[in-house]
């Protein structure tokens, strides 16, 4: 009686070992959550795929698992947003041809109660001290992405190292970490375009925005074919080709969500 | 508490408008599942087997390794994986990261403690009269084996359900090595973990219930089999 069900069992081996029937040529990017979650990259993907045949296998994670997944050789190429990690990676050798792609900006969203009366601070290094004063709740990310780097660089500008019960790190993604703020009432940076998506999800507020500091541009870097010579580098090539030019910066700067743009395009010089 | 029976409402819409996206998640999770199941079945049942059936030092002490192992965290064998299957690691020539054979091989390293440990326990439970009355009627050492393992069927048929239901349901290995890729490696854990981190909770619900019922209907093939 064993034996049909080896048989059931050996049937879906074979067909989960067969190669896919449309072998086609696959090239991993590795990016952050907010390029995936808010539906960009399944509105810039599909025409460049389609033209060369080719499949991209996207791996959505934060900045700083995607730049480690890079270093490894595991992906082709990579999209995040860490300007000096990004940095560093091409001057050690792993990545090359970075290219600027687009920019979006951060938000500081609180409860609208405002307890540490961040509404009306123009500057968001003040604000992130008024949250520290304050002792009032705070949710960090916590994993080391392209958010919780930005985050840490504001709490440093604002000379605060921030611990204590106040202070929490969720380890998670970004719209965990949101979802996790708003039960809290906790304050939360969060970029723009993943707060926009959330926003009929939870009752946190933007209570600061628009400081130049919380610019945050994405960075589009090849991995490098001299250290990892597996690597599709041509894939990864095409597809910085796509992504900086005029069609595709024109698909981002026309990418709406709930009526709002929410990446600008930057390839040719900084868009605002 | 609403998205619950949003959940059950948006889980029957996908499941009778049969949504491709919806269907080939599901079709990567059984096949992988399956696959896995399969290898730690032909892998673990004669090792549980072995290792019940003969007498040797320290044999306790395999028993409680195996035991311990049932306990391994998903993400702690996706991590080992994956460092055998980078590019930087031994086997990164293979390209297999990222791949539906990656989370087959972490999958059935998973699910290889399962299946040894419960079918030693099963092989431990049968009288050994069994194999010593086989052998006294002239049967071969092998034919023995045999007569022991159909004494002890639907156990070590039990023990495969368990480690289908382990692998079926897990989430560690399957984001670890698989990568989450659309259309080629995400499968229902995934996907219920990618829903959930973009606040979709009645569409990770859906997808919840779907895996459950998936997981009914091979549940009913094993127990058609195990009446014949």
């Amino acid at each position: 009686m064993r034996i049909p069900v080896l048989v059931f069992l050996a049937a879906a081996l074979l067909s989960a070992a067969a190669p896919p029937a449309t072998a086609a040529e696959r090239v991993k990017l590795a990016t952050t959550t907010s390029t995936v979650d808010t539906g960009l990259l399944d509105t810039l993907l599909p025409p460049f795929e389609k033209k060369n045949g080719l499949k991209v296998d996207v791996i959505s994670v934060g900045t700083g698992k995607a730049l480690a997944l890079a270093r490894n050789g595991d992906v082709d190429v990579i999209l995040v947003h860490a300007r000096e990690d990004e940095d560093r990676f091409v001057a050690d050798g792993d990545g090359v041809n970075r290219r600027d792609v687009m920019v979006n900006d951060f938000v500081l969203l609180g409860p609208a109660k405002d307890p540490a009366g961040v509404i009306g601070k123009k500057d968001a290094v003040e604000a992130f001290a008024a949250v520290a004063r304050a002792g009032a709740p705070f949710v960090s990310r916590g994993d080391d992405s392209g958010t919780h780097k930005k985050e840490k660089e504001l709490w440093k500008g604002a000379g605060v190292s921030p611990s204590g019960a106040w202070y929490m790190e969720s380890g998670q993604g970004m719209g965990a970490t949101l979802m996790m703020a708003d039960e809290k009432g906790a304050y939360c940076l969060a970029d723009r375009a993943t707060a926009t998506a959330f926003e009929k999800k939870v009752s946190l507020r933007i209570l600061c925005q628009g400081d130049r500091r919380l610019l945050n541009p994405y960075g589009i870097i090849a991995v490098s074919p001299a250290k990892h010579p597996g690597a599709n580098y041509r894939g990864a090539m095409g597809l910085i080709a796509w992504v900086t030019s005029p069609d595709g910066q024109k698909m981002i700067g026309e990418f709406k969500k709930g009526g709002i743009v929410l990446f600008h395009p930057s390839a040719y010089g900084e868009a605002r | 508490m609403g998205y619950l029976a949003d959940g059950f409402a948006e889980a029957l819409r996908l499941i009778i408008r049969m949504d491709p996206e919806v269907w080939g998640i599901t079709l990567v999770s059984l096949k992988v599942s399956a696959a896995s199941t399969l290898i730690a079945t032909i892998l673990g049942v004669p090792l549980g087997f072995s290792v019940a059936s003969r007498e040797f030092r320290g044999k306790g002490f395999v028993i409680t390794v195996l035991n311990t192992l049932l306990a391994l965290p998903t993400v702690v064998v996706g991590l080992s994986v994956y460092a055998f299957l980078s590019r930087r690691g031994p086997l990164g020539s293979l390209g297999l990261l990222f791949t539906p054979a990656a989370m087959v091989i972490g999958q059935s390293i998973l699910a290889l403690p399962i299946t040894a440990a419960l079918s030693l326990a099963a092989v431990q439970h049968i009288d050994p009269r069994v194999r010593e009355t086989a052998l006294t009627l002239g049967a071969t050492a092998g034919q023995a084996a045999r007569a022991v393992l159909r004494e002890g069927r639907f156990a070590i048929l039990a023990a495969v359900i368990a480690a289908f239901g382990r692998v079926f349901a897990e989430v560690g290995v399957s984001m670890m090595l698989g990568g989450n890729i659309r259309f080629y490696t995400r499968n229902i854990p995934t996907a219920i973990a990618l829903e959930t981190g973009r606040g979709e909770f009645p569409l990770a619900v859906a997808l919840g219930l779907i895996l459950l019922s998936v997981a009914f209907g091979v549940n009913l093939v094993f127990q058609r089999l195990q009446r014949r």
